[in-house]
Order: structure tokens, then C-alpha cells, then sequence
């Protein structure tokens, strides 16, 4: 899973007066050959802070996103299901450290970006805080959502940071099985009685625009981007990756009989493209500030389990620390 | 160790053995208390497709580094050397095996 640019506000452009032009220079330079960063290069504050922000968000996208399909592991239909979404939610859990530690890389700490994910300072993806309400929201979630993290994440693993398109080439290999196991399971509902179907079309209405809205504002309204681009963090617009995934998931809908939910959606011959109908933007900002349906639940939810978890930390601390004394002690 | 007055557990690297025959290789790191918690973190994060035969964890903060900004003085000796490479030699054509 993903998330994008998800800032109304562009981040300070340009060089800061403290930053010596001959080192920006040959950073600019290094970026456009498309060379790669790490972790000690020297680079500007704002790309730092950028990329905090972008990978930080990202991280906490894959932990929050286990909530709404952890919600249907109790519940999956047969033991098959079961397994097979236990391992795909662990598997998010595993894409959330590996982006915490890209992060951590960049100065900034794990405590920091928990706090803010808590104190709801920090955003993550706006699709997370719509419901899960039937078994074929997790079809659509593997399907479309995870589909559309797959169209973000691929260009991501040649991002200009080393430890971010490191930590993108993981979880590129791992999302595929999302995708598909949700593929799967909305062919298998779409095949089924009249009521499975349309517990599949059903799910399809509700998550089709929220899953176009992950790619994030249109560019002439994303400030951000263009020195993204530049800095090759992002290597594609945001119009651009949400045209990609139209293209490729209307006909995946046609095949398995079901019907996207855009009037306005037609394949336009002159572009070789799908023309498609116009996005709310007002939800999806109205979402991106935590009006959405399960947002206080989601941050609810995530800060019970950091809480009720400190005493394990702690004790496991404590233990490590008194080992360590014993351990010296038999040195001496 | 940053963050102390949160009690934030250590960083660890963690190196993975793909298989045998392969020297271990860097795959990313974990926070645990301890070592024995590193390996299990490192397990549940970074194996769970087989990817590896053998772990290891170091303290992030045990690690020393060059640093990139010197690597100019440090690698530039080897950049002049280039006897060091066999391509230095001219051998006629019809001299085999060498």
C-alpha cells in the first residue's frame, strides 16, 4: 500500500541561505545523472525534509492500512482465505518497518513518527479511513488499492534516496500476491450467486474513486510536484500514474463482469487512453484532514495498541538491561 | 542513543545469508532490546519468503563509517593504479591461456 504527496501546502523551494551553492551543485547534478543518495551524502534541508515526510507518511499508510482487512481476518470465509490474509496484513506490517527504517536513515526517530502518527499531526493514506463492510471489501482493497500502490511503488524503486528505493524494490516483490489473492476473490464473488455479485459490484462502487483519489491532488494543484520530479523522489505525476492504473484495471472489471462506476468513463481512440468522469475533491481534502468515516477509530485503534503494548517494552528493556549487568559481572 | 527519555529500543543492522555459498548482505534494520529479540525481529521482517539460511545482527551504533565526504582521498590511490588490472599488460594474440 501507498501514499502520496498529501501536503495543500508547497514545502519551502529553493536553496536556504546556509547552504553552500558549490555543494548544491553537485547535488543537483548527482540527482539529475541519477545517482543515488545515502544516508551521509550531504544533501539540501529540504529534500531531507521532503523525504522524511513522504516515507514517514508512506509508513504509516501500511501500518494503519492493516486495520480495515485485520478487521475480516476473524471473519474470512474458509480457513484458506484466512491464511492467506493473516499473511498478507504481516506483509504490511513488514513494508511499514522497512519505510520507518528508510526514514530513520534521514536523522529522523521512530519515537517521532509514532508520536505524530498518534497525536494526529502525521497524515497516511485517506483511503484507510473508509470501512470495511462486507468480505468483498477485501477483494476490492487487494484489487484496486493495493493495484494502485503497485502503479505509485514501481516507479519508487529508482527514487533518488538509497534507502527508500531499496525498501521499494521489498515491498515491490511482496505486493503482487496482494493484488492478486484480491483479484481473486472479487472473480470468485463476480462467478457467484446474484447476491455474491453484487456484494462484488457493491464493493466496486465504493472503493473506485477513493482508489483513483490515491494518487493524490492533480498536478496543476499538487505543489509540491514539481520539484519532487526534479529531484527525481517522484518519477512520475500524479495524473499520470492515475491514468496508468484506469487503463489497466477498467478492462480487469470488464472481464470479470462488473461495471466501474464512472458515466463519464469511455476509451478514447484518438488518446489510446480511458476518458474518465470528474473526481470530488472536496471529499478527498475533507478526508485528508480526518473527516472520514473511520479516521478517529483508525488513530483510536492504533494509539490503544501503542499504549497497551509500552509495558512489553518496557519489561523487555529492563530484562535486556539486567542481562548485560549479569553478563559483565561474569567478565570480571 | 537518541530518544532515551522514551526508552525507544536500540537500531540493529541486519545481514542475510540468501543461501550457502553467499557471504551475508546487508537487508535493513530492526529495533529490539536485545540481541536475541534483534534475531527474532530480523526473522518476522526480513525472511518471511525464504530469503535467507542465516542472520546476523549488529548495534547499529557499533558500526564505524567512512565518510562519504572523504571518499575522494580514500579511493583516489586506487584510481591511478591501473597495473593492478590485467588489462595493463598488452599480450600478443597468439599467446594462449594467460
Amino acid at each position: 500500500m501507498y501514499t502520496t504527496e498529501m501536503s495543500k501546502n508547497p514545502t519551502r523551494q529553493g536553496p536556504s541561505a546556509a547552504e553552500p551553492p558549490e555543494l548544491l551543485e553537485a547535488f543537483e547534478a548527482r540527482v539529475a545523472n541519477d545517482e543515488f543518495i545515502e544516508p551521509k551524502d550531504w544533501m539540501p534541508e529540504a529534500y531531507r525534509k521532503t523525504l522524511i515526510r513522504q516515507i514517514s507518511q508512506h509508513a504509516h499508510s501500511e501500518i494503519v492500512g492493516m486495520l480495515p482487512e485485520g478487521n475480516w481476518i476473524t471473519r474470512a470465509p474458509s480457513l484458506r482465505r484466512k491464511a492467506v490474509l493473516l499473511a498478507k496484513v504481516q506483509d504490511e506490517g513488514g513494508h511499514g518497518l522497512y519505510l520507518y527504517s528508510a526514514a530513520e536513515t534521514l536523522g529522523t526517530s521512530r519515537d517521532e513518527m509514532l508520536d505524530a502518527l498518534h497525536s494526529g499531526k502525521a497524515k497516511y493514506s485517506t483511503i484507510f479511513n473508509y470501512p470495511t463492510l462486507t468480505w468483498a471489501d477485501i477483494g476490492a482493497i487487494g484489487w484496486l488499492v493495493d493495484g494502485a500502490a503497485i502503479m505509485n511503488q514501481v516507479p519508487l524503486q529508482r527514487t533518488s534516496y538509497g534507502p527508500y528505493a531499496r525498501a521499494m524494490v521489498r515491498v515491490c516483490k511482496e505486493e503482487s500476491f496482494h493484488q492478486r489473492q484480491g483479484f481473486e476473490i472479487m472473480m470468485r464473488l463476480a462467478a457467484g450467486t446474484p447476491e455474491q455479485k453484487a456484494m462484488a459490484q457493491d464493493a466496486l462502487n465504493r472503493w473506485w474513486w477513493p482508489s483513483i483519489m490515491m494518487f493524490g491532488p492533480p498536478d496543476e494543484n499538487s505543489p509540491n510536484t514539481a520539484q519532487s520530479v526534479r529531484w527525481r523522489i517522484k518519477r512520475e505525476t500524479n495524473d499520470e500514474l492515475r491514468q496508468k492504473f484506469v487503463d489497466v484495471t477498467v478492462p480487469q472489471a470488464e472481464s470479470i463482469g462488473l461495471t466501474v462506476p464512472d458515466k463519464d468513463l469511455k476509451w478514447n481512440e484518438a488518446r489510446g487512453q480511458y476518458d474518465y468522469g470528474a473526481i470530488d475533491w472536496e471529499e478527498f481534502w475533507a478526508v485528508v484532514k480526518g473527516e472520514g468515516p473511520v479516521a478517529k477509530e483508525r488513530v483510536k485503534a492504533r494509539t490503544e495498541a501503542w499504549e497497551k503494548g509500552a509495558w512489553v517494552r518496557e519489561a523487555a528493556l529492563a530484562h535486556a538491561a539486567k542481562q548485560a549487568a549479569r553478563r559483565q559481572k561474569e567478565a570480571v | 542513543m537518541a530518544n532515551e527519555k522514551k526508552n525507544e529500543w536500540p537500531l540493529w543492522e541486519v545481514f542475510i545469508r540468501a543461501k550457502h555459498g553467499l557471504s551475508h548482505r546487508h537487508a535493513g534494520s530492526v529495533h529490539a532490546p536485545d540481541a536475541d529479540i534483534a534475531l527474532r525481529h530480523a526473522r518476522d521482517t526480513y525472511t518471511r519468503r525464504m530469503e535467507g539460511v542465516s542472520i546476523w545482527v549488529i548495534r547499529s551504533s557499533d558500526i564505524a563509517a567512512s565518510d562519504p565526504a572523504d571518499a575522494g582521498p580514500i579511493f583516489e590511490p586506487a584510481e591511478s593504479k591501473v597495473y593492478r588490472h590485467p588489462t595493463f599488460y598488452v599480450v600478443p594474440d597468439h599467446i594462449k591461456h594467460i
